[in-house]
C-alpha cells in the first residue's frame, strides 16, 4: 500500500512476534504526510503491536521500517529519542507519571526535550482538551475520559507531523468519542498525520462523515485495506 | 571546558529534570548514611597511613645516620678503650663525628626503668659511643673488624638490625592503610550501585514513559546520577568532618606517648581528609552512571 508524497511511516515487508508464531507478517504499507487512517481488527490481532513498531518501542523480526525516510534500525538510541519528539502517542494506558500533576504531565515532553512550555499555551492546550479545572490533578484522580484527553494533550504539545492513537476512546462514551475524534480531525486538517487504532466501526463512520479517512484492517497477521463495508 | 560545564550542570541541576523522578523514600537515606559511615572509617584510615607514612621516614631517617660503639670491658680499661675506639673512629672514613656518652646521659637514658638516683659510675654499664655518618656512610664490616683487632671489649651496633624491621612494619602498616582506604572507596561504590539498583528498578516505569515520549537516555540517567551524587558528596562530608574533629582531639604527639599519639594530621596534610567527599561523589557518579546505563539499554 503506497501513498502520494514524501512517506512519513514506511512498512516494507514487515514481520513480528513474541515467541509463540509472528502476530504480523509481511506488512508493506507507506503513509503519505497529512493523510488520516484508521487501524482496526479484532483484539488481539495486533494494532498496538502495528504502533509501537511504528515509534520503535519494539523492533521488527523481518523486514525494514522507516520513519520520516531514515531506517529505525540504522538508529541510535538518541536518534530514536529525537524522533518520538516529532512522532506522538496517545497510549492505550494513557502513560502518565503518577506523581506529577497533569499541567507537568502534559509538559512532559518538551521538558525532557530541555524547552520551557509557555504558561499560556499550555493553559490553552490543556483547555483545549476540556480539562481546564484538572491542571493540578495527578493523573490517578482522573476518569478514563479525562487521562485520554490528557494523554491527547501531551501527544500534540511538541507539535508532531505524526499522530498515533491506541484505542484513544476506549474508555469514553459516545458523546466523549466525538469530542476527541473532534480534535483528532482539527489536527489533521493543521497537517497532521494522524494513524488511529480502534475496533470502533461506529467511531470510524463517524470521522469519515468529516475527513477523508482511510481503514487499513489487520487480518490473518496481515495488513490489508479495508473495502467500502466500512 | 565541555566536561566542566557538564560536572557544573550536574551540580546546579535542573529542577524540573530530578523533579521526574518520584523522591525514593528510605533509599535516599541509606545513601546518605552509608556514605557519611565510609568516609568516617576513610578519615581514621587515611590518618593511620599517613601517620605510620611520617613514623617510617621518622625512623628512617633518624636512625639511618647513626651508629652506637658499646665497649664491655673491666673497669680499668674503659677508659683506655673508649679512647682508643674514638681515635679508631675518628680516623675512619665516613664517620661525621664520635662522642662518648656521659654518665649524665646514660642516668636519663636508664632513668625510665630504674630511676633517676642510679648510680651509674658503680654499675657494669658498657661506655656508649655515638656515632654521626657521613651522607657517604663508612663500611661497617671493616670498621666491626678493626675495632675487635684493636678494642676487643668494643661492639658496633649500626642500627640496620633493628631498624629495618621497624620501616619495614610502618612499611606495611602504611600499605595496609592504603588498602583500607581503597577497600571503603569500593564498598561505597557497591553501596551506591546496590541503591541505585533499587531506585531504578523501582522507577523502571517512569524511564519506559520518559523514553516514550522522547528522553534521551542522558537525561533520564542524570536525574538518578545526580540524585545519588549528590547524596554520596553530603553524605561524605557529614562523614568527614567529625571525622576529623575526631583525629584532632587526639592527644597530641609526644615522645613518651610514641606512635599513638602521633596518629593524625600534620600541616598540609590536614587537607587530605577534605578530598574524601569529592573522591565519594566521583565514586557515586560513576556507580550510578554505569548502573544506569545498564538499566536504559533493557529498555527501549
Amino acid at each position: 500500500m503506497s501513498e502520494q508524497g514524501q512517506a512519513v511511516i514506511e512498512f516494507e515487508n514487515v514481520a513480528h512476534g513474541y515467541g509463540g508464531g509472528p502476530l504480523l507478517s509481511e506488512v508493506t504499507l507507506s503513509l503519505a504526510p497529512g493523510s488520516f487512517h484508521f487501524l482496526t481488527g479484532p483484539s488481539g490481532a495486533g494494532k498496538s503491536t502495528f504502533l509501537k513498531l511504528c515509534y520503535g518501542e519494539l523492533a521488527p523480526v523481518a523486514g525494514r521500517i522507516a520513519l520520516f525516510g531514515q531506517e529505525l534500525d540504522a538508529m541510535s538510541r538518541d536518534d530514536i529519542a529525537r524522533l518520538r519528539q516529532r512522532v506522538g502517542v496517545v497510549h492505550q494506558d494513557c502513560q502518565f507519571l503518577d506523581h506529577l500533576p497533569i499541567a507537568d504531565n502534559v509538559a512532559l515532553p518538551l521538558t525532557v526535550s530541555g524547552r520551557d512550555a509557555d504558561p499560556t499555551e499550555l493553559r490553552e492546550l490543556i483547555a483545549w482538551v476540556g480539562l481546564t479545572g484538572r491542571l493540578k490533578s495527578l493523573p490517578p484522580a482522573l476518569s478514563g475520559g479525562e487521562r485520554q484527553r490528557a494523554a491527547l494533550a501531551r501527544a500534540v504539545i511538541m507539535s508532531p507531523d505524526v499522530l498515533l492513537a491506541d484505542e484513544p476512546t476506549g474508555n469514553l462514551d459516545w458523546e466523549m468519542s466525538l469530542r476527541l475524534l473532534a480534535l483528532l480531525v482539527e489536527l489533521n486538517r493543521m497537517g497532521k498525520t494522524i494513524v488511529v487504532a480502534t475496533h470502533d466501526l461506529n467511531l470510524i463512520r463517524a470521522a469519515k462523515a468529516q475527513v477523508s479517512a482511510r481503514v487499513l484492517r489487520i487480518k490473518d497477521r496481515r495488513l490489508l485495506l479495508a473495502g467500502a463495508e466500512l | 571546558m565541555d566536561r566542566l560545564n557538564r560536572v557544573a550542570a550536574l551540580l546546579t541541576g535542573d529542577s524540573r529534570s530530578a523533579q521526574v523522578v518520584p523522591p525514593s523514600g528510605s533509599a535516599a537515606w541509606l545513601t546518605v548514611l552509608a556514605a557519611a559511615a565510609m568516609a568516617l572509617l576513610a578519615v581514621f584510615a587515611l590518618a593511620l597511613t599517613l601517620a605510620t607514612g611520617r613514623l617510617a621516614e621518622r625512623w628512617s631517617g633518624a636512625l639511618s645516620q647513626t651508629a652506637t660503639v658499646r665497649i664491655s670491658a673491666p673497669q680499668a680499661q674503659l677508659e683506655a678503650q673508649t679512647k682508643q675506639v674514638l681515635d679508631i673512629l675518628a680516623a675512619t672514613p665516613g664517620i661525621a663525628s664520635a662522642r662518648a656518652i656521659e654518665p649524665a646521659e646514660t642516668r636519663a637514658l636508664l632513668a625510665p626503668w630504674f630511676g633517676p638516683d642510679l648510680p651509674v659510675e658503680s654499675l657494669p654499664i658498657p661506655q656508649l659511643i655515638e656515632v654521626t655518618e657521613t651522607a657517604s656512610g663508612f663500611d661497617a664490616e671493616g670498621l666491626s673488624l678493626r675495632l675487635k683487632a684493636e678494642a676487643p671489649g668494643a661492639t658496633l651496633d649500626d642500627h640496620m638490625r633493628w631498624r629495618k624491621p621497624l620501616v619495614e612494619a610502618a612499611g606495611w602498616i602504611r600499605a595496609l592503610g592504603f588498602l583500607a582506604l581503597g577497600l571503603t572507596g569500593a564498598a561505597l561504590a557497591a553501596m551506591v550501585t546496590l541503591a541505585a539498583q533499587a531506585a531504578l528498578a523501582a522507577n523502571r516505569q517512569v524511564i519506559r514513559v520518559l523514553r516514550l515520549i522522547g528522553a534521551r537516555d542522558a537525561y533520564i540517567g542524570r536525574a538518578f546520577v545526580r540524585r545519588f551524587t549528590l547524596r554520596a558528596f553530603f553524605g561524605a562530608l557529614a562523614g568527614t568532618l567529625p571525622g576529623m574533629a575526631a583525629v584532632a582531639l587526639l592527644p597530641a604527639a609526644s615522645e613518651a606517648g610514641g606512635f599513638l599519639t602521633g596518629l593524625g594530621f600534620s600541616g598540609a596534610q590536614w587537607l587530605w581528609p577534605l578530598a574524601i567527599p569529592l573522591v565519594a561523589a566521583i565514586v557515586a557518579f560513576w556507580a550510578t552512571r554505569a548502573a544506569a546505563f545498564r538499566m536504559l539499554r533493557e529498555v527501549q
